[in-house]
Formats: structure tokens, C-alpha cells, sequence
């Protein structure tokens, strides 16, 4: 069974971006000054309204390449394009960020800290007001838009992290490990409302899901892009076809065969050293 | 259902330390007259009271003259602290050359370069806020860069994403995330300001109508009035309590709804 993965995944094939490419890596590295290689030749490309998770075992720099995408860090070698540009400032795009942790103010209340990006780009209040409230009822926080940061749940935190990604309507939505710190229960529950708050989206938004769960990652997306570590580096670029995603996919013999896929690419990848992680 | 009146942590943190202050009074004022001390060495707390009371428009006049020197400096205190706390994070080479020297400032005695500072500053009153200021800068201005450099480097990151200038960076971000050091800073300043100025008046030995509460001790030690003594430092140490307490009562209003050091 293993034996029909072991040998990795060819060049990916050399697709050229096209209008709705909203980001494109290309033959990208990342050499820190200490000489760790945290990206070796990475080429990825995503397109408008594709829900890709990167899934690795840590050190394979999935975080480092998404915080090149918000334009947090650069490359050493290679470039980075959006829409086209050379910076996410100049290609128009939106792009939105959720951390591993929260990351709210906990000076402010919840409403507040929803709206901090319409106020950071001058939205006028009456306007901001209707949005902060339209982003926390997606989110299911409706109610608690006074409270402050602290009277949440860890759940409800992240919760009113993602209402201040969506609050500005992104084109791009990137998301780092987002879910890493929460329970079981509340993980797959948010996983659920992420996935519908994506598709409701019909099209428009492209999320980047960087995971370290194969489960996560094959329930919530699209694409899953493997990466290994040392040096980070792509290894597998697959399609999860499956249209329905809900409980029952979950446990639903495809997803049990999608999990059991991965995780054996994964493991021949890493050369089978991933308990050395 | 509410617990008993004596239970309450409120009231507990306000009744306890008052029954062993009011404890103690009455053993020393019980060895006192047991062992017949004379008033000059050691004066029943009766006796100062006592003091306190006939004394009192003169210690008050003198406590006028030392807190409007302390709340002067503590003032100037925060008002350079704060500057040059918002100019030491501009830049590391800006902080790297200063630093050393709010360190100088920090470390040399205020006794020792209090008698320069009277001679170079003309103005006796300026003179001692002066050389209170002194001793009052140096926690504000570290505390300041401490709480200005202690940004969540997340929120800096989302930030950073949203295209935030460097003022609405400093103004929604640095400044609500340096408030409770500064508190802290506050707290500890304004002790220090109350220290400075009452050194600093003694070095300065300023008498007549001018004279603060320092100048009152020292007289009262040269007269061997032992009673006058204790009042003047009694009414010092109310003096930095209730500065203290007003140092925290501003913290809490500030921070109360959202920082742990200030929740219930």
C-alpha cells in the first residue's frame, strides 16, 4: 500500500498564472541569516475562489510563505506576485489575516476591535457601524459586540478575529494555524462555519488554510498543498473534489481514503522521519 | 445573598490594617508611660497629636510649600519621562546614545548635586523642583519605553496588513498597550517626587516663609522639639500614601475594564 507513494510527486507541472491567479509564488526561497532554509524553489499559484490548505509538519515553512503572501516578509530569492503586482498595496486586492492566536485588543471592546480595519482605512463610522455588525452576525457574535476580549471564550475569541477579516470584505483570506489552540468540539464546529462562510462567498473569496491537521485540511478545502520540512518545499499539490462538506463527510468513506492518501505522501516525503518533529 | 459587613474583602482590606495600626499605637503608647520615656527621646503618640494639633496651621503652611514643589516636579517628571520615552523608541541608535545618560541622571545622589543646582538656579522654589524632577524622571522614562516596546507583535502584524501610518500605529496601538507600565511608572514617580522634594529642601535649608516640611524636622530636631519632629513625618508619610493611592485610583479608572493588574 505505502509502496505506491514512495516516490514524491514530479515537478509540479509549470502552469503560467492568468487573470485570476490572485497570488503566484514563484520559485521562491527563504535562507534566514543563521542558514536554516525555511522555502526551497517554491512555486504555487492560487486562484480566485480556491480554498487551499498548506499542510506540514512543522519547520516546513507554511507559515513563513503565508506571511509572504500578506506582504509580512519577503523572499531572498524568487518573487511574489498579486493580481500581477509586485506588492499587495498595488494590486487593489484585499487580503485579511487570522493568527494562531486571537490577537485582539484587549483595551477594546469586541465591536471595536471588529472595526479597527475600516477605521484604519477612514471607512466614515455610520457606515463601519452596519458592517462591524453585518461581520460579528456571520460569525454568530452578534450579541456580543460590547463585551470585551476577555469575557469570551477561546472559541468566541477567534470567532471575533475572523468577523475583523471579513469585516472588509477581502479578496484573500489568510489563515495561520487558526483553530491549533481550540478544543476538538469547538475546532471542527468553527472548520463547519468557515467552510459555509467560504462558500456563501460564491467564488470571490480565496482562503489559505496553513494546517498541521490532515483531518482540518481535507474537510476545509478545495486544494491541499503538502509541504516537508528541511528544506520547507512543496511535495504535493491535490484536489479534494468532494462537493459536500458537513458531518457526514466527515465520516464518510472518502474522506476516510482523502486523510489515509495524505498521510502516506506525508510520511514517504518526510523520508519516514516525521517523529523526529 | 451578601457576607457579613466584616467579611467583605473591601472592607477587610481597610478594617485589618487599621485595627494593627491602631494595636501598635496603643502598645507604644502603653511602654511609654510605663517606662516613663522622656518626651524628647521618644514622644507618646498622645503627645504628638497633641502637637499636630497646636502645631497644625504651621505644618500645614510648610506641607503647602513641599507638595506644590512635589506635584511641580512630578509634573515636569512625566511631562519629560513621556518625551523622551516617545523619542528613545523612535530609533535604537537614538536609544542606544541616551540611555546611558538618563542611567547618570538616575544613579547620582540628589544630595550631591543638589548644592550645584541651588547655585546655578537662581530662583530657590525652581531650584528644588529641579532637583526633585531629578529623582522623579528616571522610572517614568523606563517604564514609558518598556510598555511603548511591549506591543503584541501580532496586532502589529494586523497593523502592519491593514496599511496603518506610523501615528495611527502609535496612537491606536503603542500608546493603550504602554498604559499600564506607565501606571506603574506613575506610582513609583510620584513616591519619588514627595523624596526629592523633602531632600532636596533639606540640602537647601530654605527658611522664613518659604520653608517646607524638611526645614520644619530640621528645626525641630536643632530645638529638641521631638514631638514637632514626628508630626512634620507623619504628616510626610500621609502625604505619600495618599499620593500613592491616588497614583492607583488613576490606574484603575483607566485600565480597570480591560487589564488584569487592575480586575477585581
Amino acid at each position: 500500500m505505502l509502496m505506491k507513494y514512495m516516490d514524491i510527486e514530479p515537478e509540479p507541472t509549470l502552469l503560467a498564472p492568468d487573470a485570476d491567479s490572485v497570488l503566484f509564488a514563484n520559485r521562491v526561497e527563504k535562507t534566514y541569516p543563521n542558514g536554516t532554509r525555511a522555502l526551497d524553489e517554491v512555486r504555487l499559484i492560487i486562484q480566485r475562489g480556491d480554498f487551499v490548505s498548506l499542510l506540514g509538519p512543522s519547520g516546513c515553512g507554511k507559515s513563513t510563505l503565508l506571511k509572504m503572501f500578506a506582504g509580512l516578509e519577503s523572499p531572498s530569492h524568487g518573487h511574489l506576485r498579486w493580481l500581477g503586482a509586485d506588492a499587495p498595496g498595488k494590486s487593489g486586492l484585499k487580503i485579511a489575516m487570522v493568527f494562531q492566536e486571537a490577537t485582539l485588543m484587549p483595551w477594546a471592546s469586541v465591536a471595536a476591535n471588529v472595526r479597527l480595519p475600516l477605521d484604519l482605512a477612514g471607512v466614515p463610522k455610520a457606515e463601519s457601524e452596519s458592517r462591524v455588525q453585518q461581520a460579528l452576525n456571520q460569525v454568530g457574535l452578534g450579541r456580543f459586540g460590547n463585551c470585551y476580549p476577555r469575557e469570551l471564550s477561546g472559541g468566541m475569541q477567534m470567532r471575533a478575529s475572523i468577523a475583523r477579516a471579513l469585516v472588509t470584505e477581502p479578496d484573500v483570506l489568510l489563515m495561520d494555524e487558526p483553530f491549533g489552540a481550540l478544543d476538538e468540539f469547538t475546532r471542527n464546529k468553527l472548520d463547519a462555519d468557515l467552510r459555509s462562510l467560504w462558500a456563501a462567498k460564491a467564488g470571490q473569496l480565496s482562503v489559505i488554510f496553513v494546517t498541521h491537521s490532515i483531518y482540518e485540511a481535507v474537510y476545509l478545502s478545495s486544494r491541499v498543498v503538502m509541504m516537508a520540512a528541511r528544506p520547507g518545499r512543496i511535495v504535493a499539490d491535490l484536489p479534494i473534489p468532494e462537493p459536500q462538506r458537513d458531518e457526514e463527510f466527515r465520516l464518510s468513506p472518502a474522506f476516510t481514503e482523502h486523510c489515509r492518501d495524505l498521510s502516506a505522501r506525508l510520511l514517504a516525503a518526510s523520508g519516514g522521519e516525521l517523529q523526529h518533529d | 445573598m451578601k457576607p457579613p459587613l466584616l467579611h467583605r474583602p473591601a472592607v477587610v482590606k481597610i478594617v485589618a490594617p487599621l485595627l494593627l495600626g491602631v494595636f501598635l499605637l496603643l502598645v507604644w503608647q502603653v511602654l511609654c508611660t510605663a517606662w516613663k520615656v522622656p518626651t524628647y527621646l521618644v514622644p507618646k503618640p498622645t503627645d504628638i497629636l497633641a502637637t499636630l494639633w497646636t502645631d497644625g496651621p504651621g505644618l500645614l503652611r510648610a506641607l503647602g510649600v513641599t507638595l506644590k514643589i512635589t506635584f511641580l516636579a512630578f509634573f515636569v517628571a512625566v511631562v519629560l519621562g513621556v518625551a523622551a520615552a516617545f523619542l528613545f523608541v523612535q530609533s535604537k541608535l537614538i536609544e542606544t546614545s541616551l540611555f546611558p545618560y538618563a542611567i547618570l541622571l538616575q544613579v547620582t545622589p540628589v544630595v550631591a548635586i543638589a548644592p550645584l543646582i541651588i547655585i546655578w538656579v537662581k530662583n530657590p522654589t525652581a531650584a528644588l523642583v529641579v532637583c526633585a524632577t531629578l529623582v522623579a524622571l528616571f522610572p517614568i522614562i523606563s517604564n514609558t519605553v518598556l510598555g511603548l516596546r511591549s506591543v503584541n507583535p501580532g496586532l502589529l502584524n494586523l497593523f502592519r496588513i491593514n496599511g496603518a501610518s506610523r501615528w495611527q500605529t502609535l496612537t491606536r496601538l503603542r500608546i493603550p498597550s504602554a498604559l499600564p507600565c506607565f501606571f506603574g511608572g506613575l506610582r513609583i514617580s510620584s513616591g519619588l517626587a514627595l523624596i526629592g522634594a523633602v531632600v532636596a529642601e533639606f540640602v537647601a535649608g530654605t527658611g522664613g516663609t518659604g520653608a517646607g516640611l524638611a526645614y520644619e524636622i530640621l528645626q525641630a530636631g536643632f530645638q529638641i522639639n521631638i514631638p514637632r519632629l514626628f508630626a512634620a513625618l507623619l504628616l510626610i508619610s500621609i502625604t505619600g500614601v495618599l499620593l500613592f493611592s491616588l497614583m492607583a485610583w488613576l490606574a484603575k479608572l483607566s485600565l480597570a475594564h480591560w487589564h488584569e493588574s487592575e480586575m477585581a
